[in-house]
């Protein structure tokens, strides 16, 4: 069955357009779950740059959560259910559909309307409409992704959320900001020096991060509208790990001032510096949890690295890992329910999740040098940079390590990155 | 726009609860997000104009290096000699560069007005921050070192690079031992 469901995929992934053709997917024992859902061609929408259906389709099939089927074959494509041969369509075992249709609008703008459909009920699920320029193709086919994701998971999707990683390119490093998927990249930083551990304020406005430019690490923030920067942390020594409280107002870095490698609160502006832990031994990549209350980092105090959690005031931790002797870079979930980190089995380095209330411990990833992992907003996916073939990679995993992808990144070494908040529209 | 996203939930909750087959569809009943919204929709209606996700490039550079007294960069004189290098997971400095680190923290002695960043390094295996950490730890030691063997706490800074300036980039146990190292940079060359 699991062999079937692959080979029905790899021959959907032959069907695909062109723009699928970057993508590889990897689906395992996830198959029987997956909602069949057909996305028809919307009419009009040859007027766009680029298929907005082709994008809405690699979104969903990304997720892992469908069965894309073959669309194709249908003449002219309906707009309204009133036109849909529902029957065909239950005899293809379709669950939901999706149609639609692009206009032009006087202003040079698109009018982009769609319809989820479900197919055994005849009955419509959704309907939205958005209006658009042509450059925002692309967010817009991921915002009907996600109504339609929602729709049918009951879970908010986050095709429209961003990502921001860092690429080195010919000696020169650059933070970029694209969509989801790695498409649609911009730069917003570009520096002689390496840039590391972005980290995304919960508004998804700004990124605060680590940068060398100086010949040592300090730590910035920085708006991406207006490319304002300002520097958080610059203190004797190194500066760096930061991490955005949940209320965005202050942040959990890692300073050497004192000497050792050690925690601190800041205010986001710099200000208001207070020591969390005092110790000899290396304490670094603090994480909030949700409700603000804990963090949880990385601590080699026991002899060997491992993931610890404190109250945010400070105070005693209490060490969370215990299987294997280098466990780092703890994320936790949005729920606070589940902690993933990269866990070293005998030289490889993979992900791990870690069920804090059943201490179940999971394997995720079948790569050898992951590294920073990062959670999608809604808790399924997992982003991380990893290494494949001596290049750095972005790849995803889902949350069960049973759906994995590699971001379609165009560029020599990708690392580093962090998957941004949801925003409203 | 909170309260409309909110109702229009609530509607798209309903019509999800309805079950009634599909009889006569108008363009009426595609949702709208925004009712007060300029350019109408072909249908009079209005659609949900979608925000732009706006980015401002910044580019930055190095500033350029200060002169160096050449006494640091003779090749002959050990004081052009920068660069320790560590056993896998270790900071301990071996005795072989003993004599390069009395001669810098003479040098520092010597000049008072001279300051010196130490940058530690380790290779790329595991996690970039705990590299971080590690680095700063090798940084560290050296500089206690050099402050016992005469050199100035304030005239010394520890910082670490990690893993991110390696020297050698390939998947070798020579590579990786190349980039465990701790540098000695001078007044004019940070």
């Amino acid at each position: 069955m699991k062999k079937f469901a692959r080979i029905a995929l790899l021959a959907l992934l032959a069907l695909a357009s062109a723009a699928h053709a970057q993508l590889s997917i990897e689906i395992t024992g996830g198959g029987a779950n997956q909602i069949p859902v057909a996305v028809l061609q919307f009419a009009g929408e040859d007027q766009l740059p680029a298929s907005i259906t082709d994008i809405i389709e690699a979104d969903l099939q990304r997720s892992g959560r469908f069965r894309l089927q073959y669309s194709g074959g249908v003449g002219v494509p309906p707009t309204e259910a009133s036109q849909v041969n529902f029957t065909e369509w239950r005899n293809r075992s379709t669950d939901a559909m999706v149609i639609g249709a692009v206009q032009r609008l006087q202003d040079g703008r698109f009018e982009v309307r769609f319809r989820l459909l479900d197919v055994p009920r005849q009955s419509q699920l959704l309907g939205l409409g958005f209006t658009m320029t042509a450059a925002q193709l692309r967010l817009t086919g991921h915002k009907i992704a996600d109504a339609i994701y929602e729709k049918l998971t009951g879970e908010r999707g986050v095709f429209s959320t961003r990502i921001a990683y860092v690429v080195r390119q010919s000696g020169r490093f650059e933070l970029r900001i694209a969509d989801a998927d790695g498409q649609n990249a911009q730069a917003a930083l570009a520096s002689r020096e390496p840039i590391i551990s972005p980290s995304w304020s919960p508004d998804g406005t700004r990124l605060a991060y680590v940068s060398f430019e100086n010949k040592k690490a300090v730590v910035y923030q920085h708006s991406l509208a207006t490319g304002q920067r300002q520097v958080v942390a610059n203190f004797r020594g190194s500066n760096s790990a930061p991490s955005w409280s949940p209320d965005g107002r202050q942040l959990a870095v890692v300073l050497s001032r004192d000497g050792g490698s050690q925690l601190y609160l800041i205010n986001a502006d710099g200000t208001n510096v207070r020591r969390l832990t005092q110790n000899r031994s290396i304490d670094t990549e603090p994480v909030f949890t949700p409700d603000g209350q804990s963090i949880y980092f990385t601590s080699d105090r026991g002899g060997s690295p491992q993931i610890y959690r404190m109250a945010v005031n400070g105070g005693d931790a209490q060490r969370i890992t215990f299987e294997g002797s280098y466990n780092v870079s703890p994320r936790v979930s949005a729920d606070g329910k589940t902690l993933v980190y990269v866990s070293r089995n005998g030289s490889n380095f993979q992900l791990a999740s870690l069920d804090l209330s059943s201490r179940q411990v999971q394997i995720l990833t079948d790569t050898q040098r992951d590294e920073s992992p990062s959670f999608a907003p809604n808790g399924r996916m997992i982003l991380y940079a990893t290494d494949i073939g001596g290049r750095g990679v972005l790849a995803a995993v889902s949350v069960d390590g049973r759906v994995r992808h590699r971001l379609s990144v165009q560029a020599a070494d990708v690392r580093e990155p962090a998957w941004g908040p949801f925003v409203g529209n | 726009m909170k309260k409309a996203l909110v109702a229009v939930l609530a509607v798209t909750f309903l019509w999800a609860c309805s079950s009634d087959p599909v009889k006569e569809e108008s363009k009426a009943d595609v949702e709208e997000r925004s009712a007060s919204k300029p350019g109408a929709a072909p249908d009079g209606s209005a659609s949900t104009p979608v925000k732009p996700q706006s980015i401002t490039p910044v580019t930055v550079g190095l500033k350029p290096e200060a002169a160096v007294p050449n006494i640091l960069r003779d090749p002959k004189n050990i004081l052009s000699k920068r660069s320790i290098f560590y056993d896998y997971d270790s900071d301990a400095i071996k005795d072989e560069y003993r004599p390069m680190m009395q001669a810098h923290a003479k040098y520092l002695a010597d000049n008072p007005n001279a300051r010196l960043l130490v940058q530690g390094n380790t290779d790329e295996r595991g996690g970039r921050e705990y590299n971080l950490a590690l680095g700063q730890r090798r940084a560290e030691v050296v500089k206690r070192l050099l402050v016992l063997l005469g050199g100035r706490e304030p005239q010394i800074e520890s910082v670490s690079l990690g893993e991110e300036k390696p020297r050698c980039e390939a998947n070798t146990e020579d590579c990786h031992g190349q980039n465990r190292r701790s540098d000695m940079l001078h007044s004019g060359e940070f």
